[in-house]
């Protein structure tokens, strides 16, 4: 271990303790109990290195070789903001800056006596018991190192709680600005997603980066889907050259419930996103769909969960990337399927277009099935740009630039597709048909 | 150089005899556009395999070739090269089209100059609609000439036209290109793209194979709509069937990747009756 490593661990760790000492009354709170622990499980995992089966590819040095400020305070204004805008109307707009929660930038249109769409913190302060009960309930088992210290670190994020029968007509859309004009920033948005039986909710998480200094991110989210619950969830990174990203989704589904993932990396220096599904429920679907461009030597990588514990669930996943210069992508995708969990379908596939020679893409399916009447299925394919079809769109007049964005567009069409808020799908199509007519 | 130009006057047909004047003949050719194709000594390899071994041929404004030969002869490899296919290695010869050299232009800009390739195995491209591939193929050529895009309701209008011409169903239009199409329906649609885009010089790879009788003839009545004085048409065929809707001005075999007969379309008629064996001994007795 460098001897970095150990500073920015060991800051954290002190840091967490100054802060812990100011905390009169609040320190002894089940709430800060968990986060202590929490923090007790970080010092003992460590920042993980690549001997770690988990973080082979992905090598973290780089991230945590420098400090960050948690701290930062910002001057953002929406003016700042306006090119980073994903135009949507009739949305629940909430911004969070270096990861705290801007009241004056955000537009909260569905709140109600039913429905919570608060920041973390305010609902904690109101209701501590409830956000409690959420807290680090499906992280816990996590065993990440970043999770535990997002989780020991937690202060802010979105809180949004659907009772029973209520549906959240407007979609909830989650804006995370890391403002990194003048210094290195950090921040760990901790959020709570709880979806009652029969409930439905939409929602994005948009990761900007402002400025060329270095932001780190540490996210973590954990969804609650109740029974018969609907739950759309997409997550658009589009960061700056010198952004670090980490960030884990946990989510849990009862019985029939539905689950759409929709996570798409279009830029960042290094990315690492988890999506951790625990199917816990019967006749349940739960759907993965990500889509990522790495260009120079940026890195994406995508880890899967989907855990069938009941029989008669359905999981459905798409992961597809497009890798040009020296980029790395890595997809790992887990499907366990637990002995109980009979008459299981679980599929899993990743497809990816290598643009240069020197681009590199590593796949892992990694099946754990101890079932016997299941249907699995998973492929890998990774390949270049099909020359026959290249050559059949030239020979009719087609540029080969054009040729290429068409047929990349194309590639990506199945993904794109499948991001039912509209405003969201239109702003990527326009964003990935610029990137990808722009090299 | 006088003697040339009486020639020329005389009989714009006649084959130059001696060597020292091919040059001037070719050059006045071009010049006025008497030839559209000339394709010279055209040698092309794969893989380090040689495939085309020297061909010969012109083709003039308003004529039909027809290319046939047996199977792995090099007649798509000769198809490939002439629209572009980069795989393929030019080692020697020319190819002269519309008075340019087109060996060193890319697939693309030979198609805006007006070449197409109706290909022997149309390509699937998922994704992308047979509507959105055409608009944009449209629009790159009217750029590279030019031209201002065709708007949304000019291109639609022209499309429908086109595709009541060849019996295009609208519903193949909407679909990704060619995906899932059966045989038939994408040798269609080739058609149908070759008289959206009008080409100037069509080469047709084997668009009859896989054809029922019926879409042979709306095929062929697709491509005699196109021919006028001004554009040619080269044909690959193995069946001398197509030929009776497609009525060649010639006919050429194509063996072991040389020219080795060429003859009016009653040599189709004599191919089909007694197949390449007789061809392939004359070859071999002269060789
Ligand atoms: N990509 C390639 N790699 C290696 N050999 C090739 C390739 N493409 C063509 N060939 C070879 O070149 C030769 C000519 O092929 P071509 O497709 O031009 O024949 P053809 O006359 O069109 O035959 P057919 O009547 O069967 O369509 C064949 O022997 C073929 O195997
Ligand atoms: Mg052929």
């Amino acid at each position: 271990m460098s001897t970095e490593t150990i500073d920015l661990k060991t800051r954290l760790i002190t840091d967490f303790h100054a802060r812990e000492s100011v905390m009169n009354g609040e320190a002894g709170s089940a709430f800060h109990q968990k986060k202590r622990a929490a923090l007790a499980q970080f010092d003992e995992l460590g920042f993980p290195t690549i001997k770690n089966e988990e973080w082979k590819y992905s090598n973290v040095r780089d991230l945590i070789s420098v400090s960050y400020n948690f701290n930062a305070d910002s001057s953002i204004e929406l003016a700042d903001l306006e090119d980073l805008k994903i135009p949507v109307q009739d949305a629940n707009i909430i911004y969070f800056v270096n990861g705290h929660y801007s009241p004056e930038l955000s537009r909260i249109v569905s709140s109600s006596d039913q429905i919570t769409i608060d920041s973390l913190a305010n609902a904690y302060k109101k209701n501590p018991s409830l956000v409690n009960s959420f807290f680090n309930e499906l992280t816990q088992d996590d065993n990440d190192a970043f999770t535990a210290l997002n989780t020991a670190f937690t202060q802010d994020g979105i809180f949004v709680n659907v009772p029973d029968n209520q549906s959240v007509e407007h979609p909830i859309i989650l804006r995370f600005v890391s403002d990194a004009r003048t210094q290195n920033v950090g921040s760990q948005p901790r959020n709570i997603i709880a979806v009652g039986r029969n409930a439905q909710v939409k929602l994005a998480e948009a990761f900007r980066t402002l400025g060329n200094e270095r932001s780190f991110t540490n996210s973590v989210t954990e969804i609650y889907v109740g029974e018969e619950a609907n739950v759309e969830y997409y997550k658009v990174q589009n960061e700056s050259e010198n952004s670090y990203h980490v960030g884990t989704t946990q989510v849990r589904m009862l019985d029939r419930s539905h689950f759409y993932a929709g996570t798409v990396t279009l830029n960042g220096r290094f990315t690492r996103n988890n999506l951790n599904i625990i199917i816990d429920g019967e006749r349940c679907e739960a759907h993965m769909y990500g889509l990522y461009f790495p260009d120079g030597t940026q890195h994406v990588d995508n880890h899967t969960v989907a855990d069938h514990r009941k029989p008669n669930s359905e999981s459905n996943e798409l992961y597809k990337g497009i890798l040009r210069d020296k980029a790395k992508g890595v997809f790992n995708g887990k499907i366990f399927v637990r002995p109980d969990a009979q008459k299981t379908n679980a599929f899993q596939s990743c497809k990816n277009i290598v643009l240069s020679t020197e681009a590199t893409m590593n796949t892992k399916p990694q099946l754990e099935i101890f079932a016997d009447d299941v249907k699995c299925s998973h492929g890998t394919t990774t390949g270049q740009i099909d020359e026959e079809a290249l050559f059949y769109m030239r020979s009719r007049g087609i540029s080969k630039p054009e040729a290429l964005s068409l047929l990349m567009f194309a590639f990506c069409a199945d993904v794109v597709s499948q991001i039912k808020i509209d405003s969201i799908r239109e702003y990527l199509e326009n964003v990935i048909a610029d990137k990808l007519a722009s090299k | 150089m006088q003697l040339v130009f009486q020639d020329v006057a005389c009989d714009f047909l006649l084959r130059p005899k001696l060597v020292t004047f091919a040059v001037n003949y070719h050059e006045l050719y071009i010049k006025y556009k008497l030839v559209m194709l000339s394709i010279n000594e055209l040698r092309a390899s794969i893989e380090g395999k040689e495939i085309l071994k020297g061909i010969n041929l012109e083709v003039k404004p308003g004529e039909v070739h027809a290319i046939m030969g047996p199977n792995g002869s090099g007649k798509s490899t000769l198809a490939s090269v002439l629209a572009g296919r980069e795989e393929y290695e030019v080692t020697g010869g020319t190819v002269i089209y519309d008075g340019k050299d087109i060996l060193e232009m890319a697939p693309e800009d030979r198609a805006a100059e007006g070449i197409f390739l109706a290909f022997q195995y149309p390509v699937e491209i998922p994704g992308v609609t047979t509507i959105n591939f055409l608009k944009t193929a449209v629009n790159e050529i009217r750029k590279y000439r030019g031209e201002n895009p065709l708007d949304a309701a000019q291109f639609l209008k022209m499309v429908r036209e086109k595709a009541k011409l060849v019996s295009m169903n609208d519903s193949l239009l909407k679909r990704a290109l060619n995906e899932g199409f059966s045989g038939g329906e994408k040798k269609r649609n080739e058609i149908f793209q070759m008289a959206v885009l009008e080409p100037k010089l069509a080469i047709l790879d084997e668009t009859d194979s896989g054809l029922d009788i019926d879409a042979l003839r709306i095929v062929a009545e697709g491509v005699n709509t196109l021919r006028s004085p001004e554009r040619a048409t080269i044909v690959v065929t193995h069946y001398q069937r197509l030929l009776d809707y497609i009525v060649p001005d010639f006919v050429h075999v194509l063996y072991k990747g040389r020219i080795v007969k060429s003859g009016p379309k009653e040599l189709a008629f004599e191919l089909e009756e007694k197949g390449y064996d007789w061809i392939k001994a004359e070859v071999e007795a002269v060789g």
